[in-house]
This record gives structure tokens, sequence and C-alpha cells, in this order.
């Protein structure tokens, strides 16, 4: 399956294991954006489609929640599937993030199988 | 599982939370560094190169530390990484805030009550070695020394209230 990626965190270093887990769950990233927040994640996504975005909640500027509540009105972010990704274990954002359109959730820690039990699914459609 | 509240109302209820610490800085090691915490025959002081600190705020007040030598953080960038640790370079203060981050995390959702009603701050991250750290707390803190790779780190957190 080849698709293109935005991975949205604050962290660097979580970035590249965030790809890396996508890239051992067996997906054909053709091409990986980053970004370091909401907002960065909103002018990339201006002049760049992509199949798949995870994002991460607690983030400056913008976090992922402001994000996800935006990205209706982004042409390129279209039924494009939502994975968040993050330390936060509150029910209540959670809820929030699915219910702002989120397909999936994974907390850190995480594993390359966790990522690849949440993200396959959504990719395929059946999440 | 007790609430925040049950534990902080209770006698000794700090210590019943080393275990809990101790359980989320594993997990964060295992599953993100691919290696096992090992517990240190004698108490091991690592020289404190880098400091990275998460706030916690809301039932739980207080800040926790991960302190380890260069070295140790060097590899420790190496592992989350994937790359050598030749390859490593201003990336080990992201990285160690990040594990600091994700332990401050893990141990708080394992606290019935805490997931929900604690915020955890960005990581601060020192570097250097010639500092020292006051804390102000009433309450004694907790504090973790283990084993990463035959290198000794520290985990501390300061409880505020």
């Amino acid at each position: 399956m080849a698709i293109c990626a935005l991975i949205v965190d604050d962290s660097s270093v979580m970035r590249k294991i965030v790809e890396r887990s996508l890239r051992q769950a067996g997906l054909d990233l053709t091409k990986v954006f980053e970004a370091g927040n909401g907002a960065e994640a909103l002018v990339v996504l201006q002049t760049n489609p992509v199949d798949l975005i995870l994002c991460d909640i607690n983030m400056p500027v913008m976090d992922g929640l402001e994000f996800i509540k935006q990205l209706p009105g982004v042409a390129n972010a279209k039924g494009v599937p939502v994975v968040m990704i993050t330390t936060e274990g509150s029910e209540s954002h959670v809820v929030e993030a699915l219910s702002h359109g989120a397909r999936g959730y994974i907390r850190k820690p995480f594993t390359p199988e966790q990522v690849k039990e949440h993200v396959v699914p959504v990719l395929e459609g059946k999440s | 599982m007790k609430s925040a509240n049950e534990l902080l109302a209770g006698k000794g209820t700090h210590e019943a939370w080393t275990p809990l610490l101790e359980m989320a800085t594993r997990e964060v090691f295992e599953l993100m560094l691919g290696c096992q915490l090992t517990i240190p025959a004698a108490a091991e002081e690592p020289i404190p190169e880098v400091t990275a600190m998460v706030g916690l705020a809301g039932q739980l007040c207080g800040v926790l530390s991960v302190r380890c030598d260069g070295k140790a953080a060097a590899l420790m960038t190496s592992k989350m990484l994937g790359v050598e640790l030749d390859k490593v370079g201003p990336e080990i203060s992201d990285a160690i805030g990040e594990v600091c981050n994700m332990v401050a995390g893990n141990f708080k959702n394992k606290i019935a009550g805490l997931a929900e009603g604690c915020l955890l701050s960005p990581p601060t991250v020192i570097t250097g070695s010639n500092y020292s750290l006051h804390c102000l707390a009433e309450s004694p803190g907790l504090e973790l020394r283990l084993l990463f790779e035959r290198m000794p780190i520290v985990i501390s957190l300061e409880i505020h209230s």
C-alpha cells in the first residue's frame, strides 16, 4: 500500500520514530511530511495532499485537538484519516478527538505492532 | 485501583506510587528503546550531564525528572532514532525530553483520576552538570535509581501537592 503521510509532533525524534514504525508496519511511504504543531500542519496541507495524518495532542502554538477541528475546512484533508498519537491518557481528550473525526488513538509509549493495528485498518477503511 | 485523592489522603501515600513509577519507566524503555532496565547492586549517582523535567499540574502538582550522563543520553537517542551512536547529534535534548514526557504520561495514566485530572507541561532539558536544583516542595519525593545498559539513570518525582 503506497501512501503519503503527514506526521505532526513537536518532537522531531518522535516524528522519526512514528515514521519508522509506519515503515515497520509494512506501509510503503512514498512521501512523509513533518510538522511541529497544528498550525504548521495546516500550512503543509495547503499545498500537499496526503493519505494519512498522525498527530500528537499536546503541542505548542496549535494543539492536536484544535488542528483536527480545523481540518474540515482544508480541501486536501477531506476524507483523510487522522490517528492521534499522544502521551495524553485523558478519556475526555479521546472522546473529543474522536468526536472531531479522529479515526484512531495510540498512546505513547507504543510498539510498531500497535501502530500497525491502529493504522492499517483505518487505511483499508475498516475502522 | 485507588484514585489519586485516596492515595494522597492515606499514610505513606507517595511510597505506594514507587512501583507504578518504576513500571511506567520500564515500559517506556522496553517499548520505545527496546531495552530492559536493571536494578543496580549499589546506588550509583550519574554525572547529571543531561536532566529532563516535565511539570505536572492539577490533582497532582510536581516535577518529574530524568537525569543521566551524556553517554547514556546519547545511547538513548541512538536507540530511539535507530541510528548508530556516532550519528547522534543535537537531537539528544529532544529525545531525553520525550523520554521524560512519556514516563510522566505513562505514570499518571496508571493512577485512577490522574489521567483526567493532571496535565503535563512540555519538557525542559538542562545540559551540563554544574547546577543545583532547589525544590521547595514540603513532601518527600520519589526517586528511582536504575541502570540503562549498565549506566546509571535517576528518575525523580518531586511532589508539591
